[in-house]
């Protein structure tokens, strides 16, 4: 069957869709502004049901998810459930959005994880992340106290990921009662303690593809590789251009190979490294690193890519994608050796996801 | 019965709703009720658990500043606002 790649892209001023549908040359259409121009961190594309659903929070309305079962042309949203209660601070915004195991999950601000099993009208809170005993220490990130890292075992309903910024990651195998603070060889340059139980500055997580007990992690100290579920991470450092970084992406099939894009540091403008654009890969589960740079912009390039702003297909050969906070979209169709500029001028881009579907 | 004036951008956001409508209540959390009641989930929109008004919801009643518990009399107008303050976030 024929098929054609969305990218979803979430940004400071609602979701756009670009579309290859249509497409002449490297021209891709782009729909938007969706969701009424709302601030949205995440988009996404659940297989199993062919709904997009987008994260986000307006400075007026509040937190909500939006789904859409039409592909973007039309949308709802609900807050329904989405609250700590009476007595608890508002949530600000949704970070993120899992769909697994028929569920829905959405890691939230103030940092916290609810569920919904009726497709996102209504939402239950996963209270054993918060119930766990470092909780009312947790500190916030630049981007606020944030649970923007959601995980789910593939084949394991009990068991999931979350991290938390910065805080670090946790793991239940309980189906959420109960939940673990998993960061140990994970540093945390800026405490007293440089390994601490929890206080790690995660910026994103992600699972390798058929080896679901292997996760990457790019943190705001370093970038790292567990083997072990998260219970010890080793670090991947060398051969990078810097520790610091948001995006980390991983193969859709082979456990070895994922993607980050270093920044020259958390105090240094976080722009990629002498304003030179690159995306880095391993293709060794981070023994050897190599830089990806035909097509991306050499000189004077003052800009970053954020956490979720990075994002592979499922072709073969797949396709790599992602969005600048400077409002530009990459794409490379060959996995990741060559680039081209699909779109220009959009707002801050928070997000970028795929979605496969029928051409 | 109250005249209601809604923002645009509240409108927007659920289908089949106006700018200006009638509505029972005697009190402005009354009054959100019954929008709520008309088209679910806009007590969520204005209101945190409490219920208390959003950071950036301003409500009106006859032009006077006003809370969840300020009464609205017969034939009253309740503007609801969002904040010219409300598009950047502090910090």
């Amino acid at each position: 069957m024929d098929q054609r790649v969305l990218l979803l892209v979430g940004t400071k001023k609602g979701v756009f869709i670009l579309d290859e549908d249509g497409a002449a040359g490297d021209a891709w259409r782009v729909r938007g502004p969706l969701c009424e121009g709302w601030p949205i961190n995440v988009v996404c594309h659940d297989p199993a049901t062919g709904r997009l659903y987008a994260g986000g929070g307006s400075p007026w309305f509040g937190a909500a998810v939006w789904r859409s079962d039409d592909l973007g042309e039309t949308w709802t949203h609900s807050s329904a459930g989405l609250n700590y209660g009476a007595d608890e601070p508002p949530l600000r915004s949704i970070w993120q959005i899992t769909p697994a195991h028929g569920a829905l999950y959405a890691g939230v601000e103030p940092a916290g994880l609810f569920r919904s099993t009726d497709g996102g009208v209504t939402w239950t809170h996963v209270a054993g992340l918060r119930d766990h005993p470092t909780q009312p220490g947790w500190q916030p990130g630049n981007g606020g106290l944030i649970c923007h890292t959601v995980l789910a075992h593939p084949n394991d309903p009990e068991r999931m990921w979350v991290g938390i910024s910065s805080v670090g990651c946790f793991a239940t195998e309980d189906g959420g009662a109960t939940w673990e603070a998993r960061n140990r060889g994970v540093r945390a340059d800026y405490m007293p303690e440089k390994y601490p139980e929890t206080g790690q500055c995660v910026h994103k997580m992600t699972l390798a593809s058929g080896m679901p007990d292997r996760l990457y992690q790019q943190n705001h100290c370093g970038t790292y590789r567990s083997d072990d579920a998260g219970k010890s991470w080793v670090c991947l450092d060398e051969g990078l251009p810097s520790t610091f970084g948001f995006p980390m992406v991983a193969h859709p099939r082979d456990a070895e190979t994922v993607f980050s894009v270093p920044l020259n540091g958390a105090e240094l403008g976080r722009f990629v490294p002498d304003a030179r654009m690159a995306v880095w890969t391993t293709r060794d589960a981070g023994r050897t690193w190599r830089d990806l740079r035909d097509g991306l912009p050499q000189e004077d390039a003052y800009l970053g890519v954020l956490r979720d702003a990075m994002a592979v297909d499922t072709l073969d050969p797949f396709g790599v994608y992602l969005g600048t906070n400077t409002g530009q979209v990459f794409a490379s169709r060959d996995e990741g050796e060559h680039w081209t500029r699909i779109a220009d001028l959009l707002p801050p881009i928070y997000s970028v996801e795929t979605a496969v579907v029928s051409a | 019965m109250a005249t209601v004036v809604l923002p645009r951008s509240l409108v927007a956001l659920f289908p089949g709703s106006e700018r200006r409508v009638s509505v029972d209540g005697s009190t402005v959390r009354e009054v959100i009720d019954a929008l709520d009641a008309r088209w679910p989930g806009m007590r969520d929109r204005l209101c945190i658990p409490g219920p208390v008004l959003r950071e950036y919801i301003n409500v009106f009643v006859d032009a006077h500043p006003a809370d969840l518990a300020t009464p609205v009399p017969p034939g009253g107008t309740v503007h609801v606002l969002p904040a010219v303050a409300g598009g950047s976030r502090p910090g």
